[in-house]
C-alpha cells in the first residue's frame, strides 16, 4: 500500500449537465427551508423546471461536441478518474431521462384533475382515516380505528408537499449518474441516489394513502434487499480483479487473472440487483405493488426514467465490463429473457386493475429489452445497415419511455369520487362519452402492443432482429408469441372502451390543466411521429456510438 | 501474507443470515436489520479484499457503503414510522392490500 494520492482530473464540460441537476436539487432543498409556504409550490416547480431545461440545453451542447476516440466507434471522456464516463449512449440517455423527467414534473404540477388540489398528500405524517387527510376506498376501513383525534387539528387538506420538486431533481440525478457510472462504486451509489427519492415520492399519494404507504414500504424493503446482493457482489467482483472500475475489471477477465468463481458469484449478484431494478422475473414481485401504490404522476416518471437509467448501467456493465466474459452471462440472459416475457403476458392476462396491468405489461417489455442485450456481438461482425444490440435497445428505451409517460399520464384523467377509476370494468364504454380521452389510450395500448405505424413497432422489430441476427433465435420465437399474446390484452381493453355498454355510475372524465394536456400531447405526437418516420432517432441512437471503454 | 480465507467465509455466513432473515421475519425493523446485515458482510469483504490486493479502493468503497446505508436508514425508518402510524403494527404480513 501506501503511494501518493493524486487529485483526479475532472472534465467540467462534459459534466456539467449532471452538476447542473444536481445543483437543482440542492438548490430546492434550500428553498424549502428558506421559502414561505404559500412561494413554495410555484419557486420549486420553476426552479426544476429551469434546471431540467439547463440539463436538457447541456446534453445537447455535450452530445454535439464529444471527442473522438481510438478508432472513432466511441466518442467522449472518461472523467472523475475513471468513475464518470460521458460518452454517446451516455448522452443519448440523458436526453431521454431529462425528456421524460420533464414530463414527470408537469405531472407533478397538475392541480386541475382533484378538484383543486395537489396530487401528493397534505401532510404525510398525519395518518389515514383523519379528517385532515380523506382516506380513499382503497383501505378507509381498517385505518378508521388507527386514526388520532381530527377534531382541532389543522386542515391539511390546502396543503402540499413541495419536497416532491427537489425529490425528483435528485431522482433524475442519479438515474443520470447511474446510466454514465465507470466503476461499480459510483454505480452503486448513483443507484442509491435515484432509489431512496422514490421511495419517499411513492408514499405520498393523497388518495389511497394505505395503498400507498403500503407500496412504498414494500418497495424499500425490497430495494434495500436487492441493493444489498449488488453490494456483495461488486465485492466479490473487486476481490476477482482488484479494482471496481469496469475497464479493469474488463483487463482482468481478459487476462484470465483471478479465481473464475469469483467472477461468476459476483457477475450473478450484481446482475440481481440490476435486474430488480428494471422488474426482470423472479424479481419483479415489487412492480405491480409500486406501479398501484405510487401516485400516477410517480408511476409515470418511475416506470419509465428507472427502466431507461436501469438499462442504461446493465449495457454498460455487460458491454464494458463484461463484455468478454460473454459466454459466462448469455445463458443466464436467455433464461431471465424468456421467463420474464412469459410471466408478464400471462400475468397481465388476468389482470381487472387499469395501473397492475400496465405494470405488468412494463415487466413484458422488460424481458423483450433483454432479448435486444442479449444480441450483443463486436462491432465488427455487424454488416452494412444492420442496427447494433445498443442501437436497438436505446431506440426500444425511447419508444417506451415516451408510451408510459403517455399512458399514465392519461390514466389520472378517469376519475371516481374516491381517487382514480383503476377497475378495468370502470372503462368501459369510455369511447362513446370521451372518445378524445379514450383514442389516446388506445394509441398507446397500440404502442405498447408493437402494432405498425406506432413507435412500439419498430422498437419491437428492432430488437427482435438484433436478437436473432445473433443467434437467439430461440428467444425470439418466444418474444414473437408473447407479443402476439401481448396483443390479446391490449386489445381487450380497446374492445371494452369502444364497443361495451358504460356502467350505470360511469367514472368522470376530468379536464386536465395544461401541464397534464401537453404531456399527453407531445407523448402522443412523439409516440405516432417514431412509428411512421423512426428514421432520425435510430440514426441519432446509431450516432452515438459505443460505449467508451 | 496471513490467510484471508477465515474472513471471507465468516462474510459469507454474515451474508447468508441476512438474506435468509429478510425473507423468514416478520417485522419491518428486523427485516430492515437484516439487510443492513447483508451490507455490512458486504463490507467486511471488501476490506478483505483491499488487504489482499494490497489496494485501497475496497477500503474507501466500504466507507462509501456505510454513508449509503445511513441513508438508507434515515428513508427507511421513516417510511416504516408512517406505516405503523396508520395500521399500529409494523409487520410486513399485515400489509396486505396490494395483491396478485
Amino acid at each position: 500500500m501506501g503511494g501518493e494520492f493524486t487529485a483526479p482530473e475532472f472534465a467540467w464540460a462534459q459534466l456539467w449537465p449532471l452538476l447542473v441537476v444536481f445543483g437543482t436539487a440542492l438548490a430546492g432543498v434550500g428553498v424549502e427551508a428558506f421559502a414561505p409556504r404559500s412561494a413554495r409550490r410555484l419557486l420549486q416547480a420553476g426552479l426544476a423546471g429551469a434546471g431540467l431545461l439547463a440539463a436538457l440545453v447541456g446534453t445537447i451542447v455535450v452530445g454535439a461536441d464529444l471527442t473522438e476516440r481510438g478508432d472513432g466507434a466511441a466518442r467522449g471522456e472518461v472523467t472523475a478518474a475513471g468513475a464518470v464516463v460521458v460518452d454517446g449512449p451516455t448522452v443519448f440517455l440523458w436526453g431521454l431521462l431529462v425528456v421524460v423527467a420533464a414530463g414527470g414534473l408537469l405531472l407533478f404540477a397538475e392541480r386541475r384533475v382533484d378538484a383543486g388540489l395537489p396530487v401528493f398528500a397534505g401532510q404525510a405524517s398525519v395518518p389515514p382515516g383523519t379528517s385532515a387527510s380523506p382516506a380513499g376506498a382503497g383501505g378507509a376501513g381498517d385505518a378508521a380505528g388507527a386514526g388520532g383525534a381530527a377534531g382541532e387539528a389543522p386542515s391539511y387538506e390546502r396543503w402540499e408537499h413541495t419536497e416532491v420538486y427537489p425529490l425528483l431533481v435528485f431522482a433524475l440525478a442519479g438515474m443520470m449518474l447511474f446510466a454514465a457510472a465507470g466503476d461499480l462504486l459510483t454505480m452503486f451509489v448513483a443507484l442509491e441516489v435515484l432509489s431512496l427519492p422514490l421511495y419517499l415520492l411513492c408514499g405520498l399519494a393523497r388518495r389511497r394513502r394505505l395503498l400507498s404507504q403500503e407500496a412504498a414500504m414494500k418497495y424499500f424493503l425490497l430495494g434495500a434487499y436487492s441493493s444489498g446482493f449488488f453490494v456483495y457482489g461488486a465485492a466479490l467482483l473487486y476481490g476477482y480483479a482488484g479494482t471496481l472500475s469496469l475497464a479493469g475489471i474488463a483487463a482482468s477477465v481478459r487476462a484470465g487473472a483471478g479465481p473464475e468463481v469469483l467472477l461468476l458469484a459476483g457477475t450473478a449478484l450484481v446482475l440481481v440487483g440490476l435486474f430488480f431494478k428494471v422488474g426482470a422475473v423472479p424479481f419483479h414481485a415489487w412492480t405491480p405493488d409500486v406501479y398501484q401504490g405510487a401516485p400516477t404522476a410517480v408511476t409515470a416518471f418511475m416506470a419509465a426514467a428507472t427502466k431507461i437509467a436501469a438499462f442504461g448501467a446493465i449495457l454498460r456493465l455487460l458491454h464494458v465490463g463484461l463484455g468478454d466474459a460473454r459466454w459466462n452471462w448469455t445463458p443466464l440472459l436467455w433464461a431471465i429473457s424468456i421467463l420474464t416475457m412469459v410471466a408478464g403476458v400471462v400475468l397481465a392476462v388476468g389482470q381487472t386493475e387499469v395501473k397492475r396491468l400496465l405494470a405488468y405489461s412494463s415487466i413484458a417489455h422488460t424481458g423483450f429489452l433483454l432479448t435486444g442485450v442479449l444480441g450483443l456481438r463486436a462491432a465488427g461482425d455487424l454488416g452494412e445497415g444492420q442496427v447494433g444490440s445498443l442501437q436497438a435497445v436505446l431506440f426500444y428505451l425511447a419508444t417506451y419511455g415516451v408510451a408510459t409517460v403517455g399512458i399514465f399520464a392519461v390514466t389520472t384523467l378517469v376519475r371516481d369520487p374516491g381517487g382514480e377509476a383503476g377497475d378495468v370494468a370502470r372503462w368501459s364504454g369510455l369511447g362513446r362519452r370521451s372518445p378524445l380521452v379514450a383514442g389516446t389510450f388506445a394509441v398507446f395500448l397500440l404502442s405498447l402492443a408493437g402494432i405498425p405505424l406506432t413507435a412500439g413497432f419498430v422498437g419491437k422489430w428492432s430488437v427482435f432482429a438484433v436478437a436473432a441476427s445473433a443467434g437467439a433465435w430461440p428467444v425470439v420465437a418466444v418474444a414473437v408469441t408473447c407479443s402476439i399474446v401481448a396483443v390479446y390484452f391490449y386489445v381487450r381493453h380497446i374492445v371494452l372502451m369502444f364497443f361495451a355498454d358504460p356502467p350505470v355510475d360511469p367514472p368522470a372524465v376530468v379536464v386536465p390543466s395544461p401541464a397534464t394536456s401537453v404531456t399527453i400531447g407531445l407523448a402522443l405526437v412523439a409516440t405516432v411521429a417514431l412509428g411512421v418516420v423512426p428514421g432520425p432517432l435510430l440514426d441519432l441512437a446509431g450516432h452515438a456510438g459505443s460505449f467508451l471503454r | 501474507m496471513d490467510d484471508l480465507t477465515p474472513y471471507l467465509v465468516l462474510s459469507a455466513i454474515l451474508f447468508s443470515i441476512g438474506a435468509v432473515g429478510v425473507l423468514v421475519r416478520r417485522n419491518a425493523i428486523v427485516v430492515f436489520m437484516c439487510v443492513e446485515l447483508m451490507l455490512n458482510a458486504s463490507n467486511l469483504a471488501l476490506v478483505v479484499f483491499a488487504k489482499q490486493h494490497g489496494n485501497l479502493e475496497g477500503q474507501v468503497a466500504a466507507f462509501f457503503v456505510m454513508v449509503v446505508a445511513a441513508a438508507e436508514v434515515v428513508v427507511g425508518l421513516a417510511i416504516i414510522m408512517t406505516i405503523f402510524r396508520s395500521r399500529r403494527s409494523a409487520s410486513v404480513d399485515d400489509a396486505s392490500l396490494l395483491k396478485y
